[in-house]
């Protein structure tokens, strides 16, 4: 399981705009750069993100070998009723990781 | 229409004689993220405007460059951002992210970290809900490249 920081706030007023920022541990390999024998490292890199509120999805972002290391995300949604809301990230090898958290709208 | 078809002989002379070999690989790699962005439009015009792409002009580390794209869009219902995509020119493959957002999104801005190889164009191209293209191009200095080669 690679860590993960999720921001996000834990209470908002019906629909307010509220920023969602994700980070995952993973090194994005690219596939193009040699390792040490020369050879190249194969590549491994998180190819979908996607976050789901209520289990409707709100956002997504398919991720090419050109996003940084930590792959990073920041994005917008409107706080509509109390739930989670659910990242998954998506990759190469089988990579499948998903985290929650609880937003309490008033 | 003669004088169209002597220019269409004349260009086709030209490729067939070696001329695609003074074609500088700036270019071509120019010319190839002009198609991945056409692909990504289904060949519909791209604009430009509507569309803010925030990114330091002078890159000191390619291996992590904050971006930040922000549309002019109410992000309602009937009118919204469907599709964020930013593009770039010398990195081994043209496509860097492609975001997809709806009405939910209450606000169409994005932000991320990319990897830039060396310095280049970058172009941020927005998809919105009326099925037009817009689009915002940057040229970055990048000082210390991203670990490609």
């Amino acid at each position: 399981m690679a860590r993960t920081l999720i921001t996000s706030p834990a209470t908002a007023k019906r629909g307010e705009v509220i920023e969602l920022r994700a980070l995952i541990a993973h090194p994005m390999e690219t596939g193009f750069r040699p390792g040490a024998d020369g050879l190249l490292l194969p590549r491994n890199l998180i190819t979908r993100f996607s976050c789901r509120y209520n289990g409707d999805l709100v956002f997504s972002a398919d991720l090419f070998a050109a996003v940084a290391a930590n792959p990073y995300v920041s994005f917008f949604t409107v706080a509509t009723d109390s739930g989670t809301l659910s990242f998954s990230w998506e990759g190469d090898h089988g990579f499948a990781q998903t985290e929650t958290v609880a937003l309490a709208v008033t | 229409m003669k004088l169209a078809l002597q220019r269409r002989e004349l260009l086709q002379l030209g490729a067939a004689g070696g001329l695609a070999l003074l074609v500088r690989p700036a270019q071509a790699t120019a010319f190839e993220m002009q198609s991945a962005i056409a692909n990504y439009a289904s060949g519909a015009p791209v604009k430009t405007g509507k569309l803010r792409f925030d990114i330091p002009p002078l890159v000191e580390n390619g291996n992590g460059v904050p971006v930040t794209i922000s549309v002019d869009s109410p992000m309602t219902a009937a009118e919204h951002v469907t599709g964020i995509a930013v593009f770039n020119e010398r990195n081994p493959q043209r496509d860097v992210v492609r975001f997809t957002l709806g009405p939910r999104a209450g606000k169409a801005v994005v932000a991320t970290r990319i990897r830039l190889a060396t310095s280049q164009q970058l172009v941020a191209v927005a998809r919105l809900s009326d099925g037009t293209f817009w689009s915002h191009s940057v040229d970055v200095l990048v000082t210390l490249a991203a670990c490609l080669e």
